[in-house]
């Protein structure tokens, strides 16, 4: 029937929409604006519930065409915003957060500041649940830029007590700031999430001001609590503030170990491994063979020779002292398919020797002793040194050499 | 203007009755005087409307006046009128036809009707019937005016007002702007054939096919689109003081754009609604009859003039040009009504069918042959090459579409004038605009370009080709020869198979279609064909398969009645 087809209001600014979106997606600013211009009047007939309606969409797509197209300015955009703010009573915090994110990105520290206190002074009538969180947002990131005018005041202070000046206005200022920040940091990061720039704020405030209890209470909260997401951050914080202040190797083992549980390729591995490989107690040198081996099933740290070199330092030892040589099997087992072609091809051999002999050496340690003085790695490397008579590379053989029972044990 | 003075006090101060009766406002001396003279650019007749002191009450605190929605509706077709005129349609149709086609349409439907003593004119107008009921609906009585042209002295009209009962008065001052808005939409209004802003698209058509002017529905309704006749927004062409909120938006404010098929039925229902008799005959010499809009529609689609010669032969063969078949008679349900438009292009697909067979396999291997012989023929009329015109439109197609595409999305359906439907929102809607205007500023500016707001230049052809072109790109006057042969003295098709588009037609009634097209069971270009079609007249594909089938059926209906089983491939 004719009624299919019928061109009406709602099909006219459908099609209109995909027009904007093609702009948008291929980057044609000029043209975007044009559609956006006749698109603007469904505004008037703004009825719907639909899930994004044209208030929504004005605003958004608005927006991605003021801050790209060359011709604007940002005063243009905050009158813009402004408009926009008025087109909803729920939309309105959102609106000032993300207007608030605009301005920090164009480096206006202070109107971004302004419009988040307005936001946090706005009322109106009952707030749904998605607002007060927005709310809480608006308080957070408040807190945020105190803490950045706490830090300048805090350096500004630091350069005047070195030059011996004494600034009482300033120190004020900073303390003001300080609770400010403090209170709205606090807060927010009571709330399960990840708060990761909250949390190092809210610390290094604590720290700066002594309260350590509380500093390591919140970090051990934000890395344990059951209701927040796992983070990986949360633990290297942790691990950081502990090492900053000289905590036992004990709970820095405990912290680290999380760590490897979720992130087994993380940075800090190597310095995990390190700690382990010195550790008195078995079962942590264990661990840590355990953590160098994980880290090195992960492409990145293929080339990597600070962890070859870890794990060669303990492969050695532990084929020296001909103890716990099944912790080397162990690994192995589950590797022994796939770590030849992934790490000890002939290919590799070759280019880990033209780009970087100390990996070459590190690695054709570990070939030797795992795979045998036959294989391909060792005898590419081993050769290539011994012709070059580089002492390193007699050495190398003559360990792997000694030691091939081992991997003959091993594969047996 | 009744200016005589009063018998009684000599003053110059006249009123209204209910009976329409002049009532000198000083003495209270009723004449037997009644004159009813309004021209239809409506003024609020202070004079008429004083009747009852609650009405005179209601006009002079809002600022606006009373106004019916047929008046209203009178305006719209009054302007529509005029627009026409300025594309060149003949002022008959604004001053005699359409007028006269409106005030039989409120006659018949009671807006107003004559009630007058013996002896009057057919033209005179119309009275109110002032009877209240309150149970029902009360009913109204409204204002007639007379023709532009007429002249005073004619028309004798007897108006009175009712009083409408307070109840009804105070709802409608809330809910619409016009005294019976809300009653307009009541559903009961039906039988009486209510008045929508389509339909008076349907007037306008009825007034040029009695006419029989050079204008197709589908020229009408892309005319409409491009901004040429008044449609939509036309509102703003209302006076000042007929205020228009609430439920008139419903009436008046358009929000789609009207379709073909619906102004045409609604055309038919009319001409049977007025009672009218058969139309002006619709002979070989008119604009309509097949045979010129063939032409036409050939030189558009950029096809060789001799073609023309096959489609009349078409349409002579299933005697489509007969005078009795296109000629409209309303209320007929017999005869199938036609769409001359749409029909022109089916006859123009069938027979390039015919010629080419279209099944995407033998039209390129006749272009190739032609191609050929062009190549080494360069003296002359060169053969038509389907394929080299294949190109041609479907690049202008292409291009023309896009178009089409941006400027309906571009389309702006609000305008400068601000509607509300209550008082209430007024202050929501205003800021509301207020806010639209500056984003359009806005991003206007952005944009690098100033709105075009010309429309184009209003015209009969969308496509133009000119022999002039050297590019070779125009197909007027090139040869069908190479597809055609001489047999018993007569030019057959070379082409020997024909496909049916449908074996059997489906029953209008039952499903409101002929036949269902879907693209993907058809040639691509056939679907080509039909596609350049239907962006000519603007209407879907569909619309003309249905027809092509039921030509199909015409022209080989001895065939079909014959073998009762047929399969797609059919000699001639």
């Amino acid at each position: 029937s004719s009624h299919e087809h019928k061109f009406n209001f709602k099909k006219s600014k459908e099609m209109c929409l995909s027009y904007i979106q093609d702009a948008v997606l291929q980057k044609q600013w000029k043209k975007a604006a044009e559609f956006l211009t006749f698109y603007t009047e469904s505004l008037e007939k703004d009825f719907s519930r639909e899930y994004m309606g044209p208030s929504e969409i004005i605003w958004r797509i608005g927006t991605e065409i003021l801050c790209h197209h060359s011709h604007n300015t940002m005063k243009e955009f905050n009158s813009f915003i402004e408009q926009m703010k008025t087109l909803g009573v729920k939309r309105y915090l959102k609106v000032c957060l993300e207007h608030a994110f605009r301005l920090l990105c164009n480096g206006l520290i202070d109107e971004a500041y302004q419009n988040l206190s307005l936001a946090e002074s706005w009322r109106f009538g009952e707030r749904t649940a998605i607002q007060d969180k927005e709310m809480k947002l608006i308080q957070a990131y408040r807190g945020l830029l105190d803490y950045y005018s706490w830090s300048k005041q805090k350096n500004i202070l630091l350069e005047h007590g070195q030059d011996g000046f004494e600034d009482l206005s300033v120190e004020q200022e900073m303390h003001s700031c300080f609770r400010k920040a403090a209170v709205n940091l606090k807060e927010i990061i009571t709330i399960p999430g990840v708060w990761d720039l909250f949390v190092k704020c809210y610390v290094d405030l604590l720290e700066f001001y002594g309260d350590h209890d509380e500093a390591r209470q919140v970090l051990n909260d934000y890395a344990y609590n059951s209701k927040f997401p796992a983070n990986p951050n949360a633990h290297v914080y942790l691990y950081q503030f502990l090492k900053r202040h000289g905590e036992s190797k004990k709970s820095l083992i405990s912290a680290l170990k999380i760590l490897h549980d979720i992130v087994p390729s993380h940075e800090l591995m190597i310095d995990f491994n390190t700690m382990l490989q010195k550790s008195k107690k078995r079962r942590n040198r264990r661990l840590g063979l355990e953590v160098i081996f994980a880290a090195l099933d992960y492409a990145g740290w293929k080339e990597n020779v600070k962890a070859w070199s870890c794990l060669a330092r303990q492969v050695k030892h532990t084929v020296i002292s001909e103890k716990h040589l099944d912790w080397i099997k162990q690994e192995w087992n589950s590797r022994k398919d796939w770590w030849p072609a992934f790490h000890f091809s002939h290919y590799l051999a070759k280019r880990n020797w033209q780009e970087n002999e100390s990996l070459s050496y590190e690695k054709a340690l570990v070939a030797g002793i795992l795979l045998g003085k036959d294989c391909k790695y060792f005898k590419y490397v081993s050769h290539q040194g011994c012709k070059a008579q580089v002492k390193r590379a007699r050495i190398l053989k003559k360990f792997v050499n000694k030691h091939n029972h081992v991997y003959l044990r091993m594969s047996g | 203007d009744f200016d005589e003075r009063c018998a009684q006090c000599s003053e110059v101060n006249w009123g209204l009755t209910d009976g329409g009766r002049f009532y000198c406002r000083s003495c209270h001396n009723v004449t037997e005087r009644t004159r009813e003279v309004v021209n239809t650019d409506f003024i609020s007749n202070t004079r008429v409307q004083t009747i009852s002191k609650r009405l005179r009450k209601q006009e002079k605190t809002d600022g606006g006046c009373e106004w019916y929605v047929c008046e209203g509706f009178q305006l719209v077709l009054k302007k529509q009128a005029e627009a026409l005129e300025a594309l060149g349609v003949c002022p008959q149709m604004k001053d005699e036809i359409l007028c006269n086609f409106w005030r039989r349409y409120l006659q018949k439907s009671k807006q107003a009707y004559c009630n007058r003593p013996a002896g009057e004119t057919v033209k005179a107008l119309s009275v109110c019937d002032s009877s209240t009921d309150v149970d029902s609906e009360a009913e109204r009585c409204s204002l007639l005016y007379s023709s532009l042209s007429e002249s005073e002295g004619d028309l004798q009209t007897d108006c009175s007002f009712a009083s409408s009962t307070s109840k009804v008065s105070e709802s409608t001052s809330v809910c619409s702007g016009s005294v019976d808005g809300s009653l307009y939409l009541m559903k009961n209004q039906k039988e009486k054939l209510r008045m929508t802003m389509p339909m008076t698209l349907s007037f306008c058509y009825m007034a040029l096919l009695w006419l029989r002017e050079p204008m197709t529905l589908s020229d009408l309704l892309r005319f409409v689109v491009e901004g040429h006749v008044p449609y939509l927004n036309v509102f703003r062409h209302f006076p000042e003081k007929m205020k228009l909120c609430g439920l008139d938006l419903k009436i008046f404010c358009v929000e789609s754009w009207p379709v073909y098929g619906e102004v045409y039925n609604k055309m038919l229902e009319l001409a049977a609604f007025l009672d009218l008799p058969r139309f002006p005959d619709i002979t070989d010499s008119c604009f309509l009859h097949p045979d010129m809009l063939c032409m036409k529609y050939l030189m558009e689609a950029n096809l060789p003039d001799e073609l023309h010669n096959w489609t009349c032969r078409v349409v002579k063969k299933i005697c489509i040009g007969e005078t009795n078949f296109l000629t409209l008679v309303p209320g007929n349900k017999s005869t199938r009504n036609v769409k001359y438009d749409v029909l022109a292009a089916a006859v123009i697909v069938v027979v390039l069918k015919l010629l080419f067979l279209l099944d995407d396999h033998y039209e390129w291997l006749l272009s190739d042959f032609a191609e050929e012989r062009n190549k080494n023929n360069k003296e002359g009329c060169p053969y038509f090459e389907f394929k080299k015109w294949y190109k041609v439109i479907k690049c202008s197609l292409d291009v023309e579409q896009k178009k089409l595409d941006e400027e309906r999305a571009k389309c702006l359906w609000r305008c400068e004038k601000p509607l509300f439907y209550s008082a209430q929102k007024k202050s929501k809607v205003l800021k509301r605009r207020q806010m639209v205007e500056n984003l359009q500023n806005q991003f206007g500016k952005l944009s690098g370009s100033v709105r075009p707001a010309e429309k184009p230049n209003p015209s009969s052809f969308q496509l133009r080709w000119s022999e002039e072109n050297t590019d070779g790109s125009c197909f007027h006057g090139h040869s069908l020869k190479g597809i055609l042969q001489e047999k018993c003295g007569l030019l057959t098709a070379m082409n020997p198979d024909y496909w049916l588009c449908t074996v059997k037609l489906c029953t209008e009634k039952v499903c409101g279609h002929v036949a269902h097209y879907r693209e993907v069971d058809f040639p691509q270009s056939y679907h080509f064909v039909l596609r350049l079609f239907s962006f000519l007249l603007r209407i879907q594909p569909s619309h003309i398969h249905d027809e092509v089938c039921v030509i199909e059926h015409k022209l080989f209906d001895k065939r079909l009645c014959k073998k009762p089983k047929y399969n797609t491939g059919l000699r001639k």
